[in-house]
């Protein structure tokens, strides 16, 4: 059963990255709403960092490289969430809503 | 071979269900109804990625994996769907319908490419390594190699720390 063994290959994790990567672009397109829209933009951060850990597993000549730029890319995304999240807020507490159709303020 | 009733063969499969478990959980994130929901399959994608990266040599991140994202920003993301409330529900009445079909081919396409990508490029591994990756080796590079991005990525926390407070008060007494 070679199919036990895909744990082992660089490929596997560049196919499950890049399918979280289109999930996430999916759900930035079809989502209506901000937090929705976080949301899926966490799942293409989360696509990215595990290919940097897939190559930093098999290919690079120093392993550590690919574990620190996936901690940095988490140190970035919870200050992008952060922002984020009171940016939300904030426009909440103006518009009582989250939905990205209501707050069309500046399209002219 | 690997039989199924091995040490290889069951790690295969623990290794199996933490890919379902990330693509369902990615899948619940962005299709729930709910916003809650959607934020539950986010933190279950995440436990499953945190699972692949203890397959990948590095139970560190793994761990800053479930510390920081499912303990960290989805309960941040939780706190704020509560008090922003959710009004997905009506949703569904005002919306182009070509808009599913279209975000499902676009990020099909770019699935299909990036993938093919992958899987036909022939990747060459470096002919040595300098450490093994531990977690001393990790403590050891964050501190020499990478201290200065290190302690600019303090900075930028501490800015969105103090910045996502003053967005947030703004108006709070209206």
């Amino acid at each position: 059963m070679e199919i036990l063994v895909l744990s082992n290959s660089l490929h596997t994790y560049l196919v499950i990255g890049a399918l979280l990567f289109g999930i996430g672009i999916y759900g930035l397109v079809q989502r209506q709403t901000f937090i929705g829209m976080l949301i899926s933009a966490e799942l293409i951060l989360g696509g990215a960092s595990l290919n940097f850990m897939a190559f930093n597993r098999f290919l690079a000549p120093d392993p550590t490289v690919g574990q620190i730029f996936t901690l940095f890319i988490m140190a970035i995304a919870a200050a992008e969430c952060a922002i984020a999240l009171s940016i939300i807020i904030a426009v909440y507490r103006n518009y009582k809503s989250i939905d990205t159709e209501d707050v069309v303020d500046l399209q002219g | 071979m690997v039989s199924l009733f091995t040490m290889e063969g069951l790690s295969g499969l623990l290794f199996f269900c933490f890919i379902g478990l990330t693509l369902a959980g990615a899948v619940v994130a962005t299709n729930a109804r709910s916003l809650i929901r959607s934020v539950a399959g986010l933190a279950i994608c995440f436990l499953g990625v945190a699972g692949l990266y203890y397959y990948l040599n590095s139970p560190f991140v793994a761990l800053m994996q479930i510390l920081i994202y499912v303990g960290a920003v989805c309960v941040t993301i939780i706190f704020a769907v509560m008090l922003a409330g959710s009004s997905e529900l009506k949703q569904l009445t005002r919306r182009n319908g070509l808009v599913g079909p279209l975000a499902i081919l676009g990020s099909g396409i770019l699935v299909f490419a990036l993938a093919g990508l992958a899987l036909k490029t022939e990747w060459l591994a470096a002919p040595c390594r300098v450490n093994r990756g531990t977690v001393e080796d990790l403590g050891q590079s964050l501190l020499t190699t990478y201290s200065m991005s290190f302690e600019l990525i303090s900075v930028v926390l501490l800015v969105a720390v103090v910045g996502s407070l003053v967005l947030a008060r703004q108006g709070r007494d209206k």
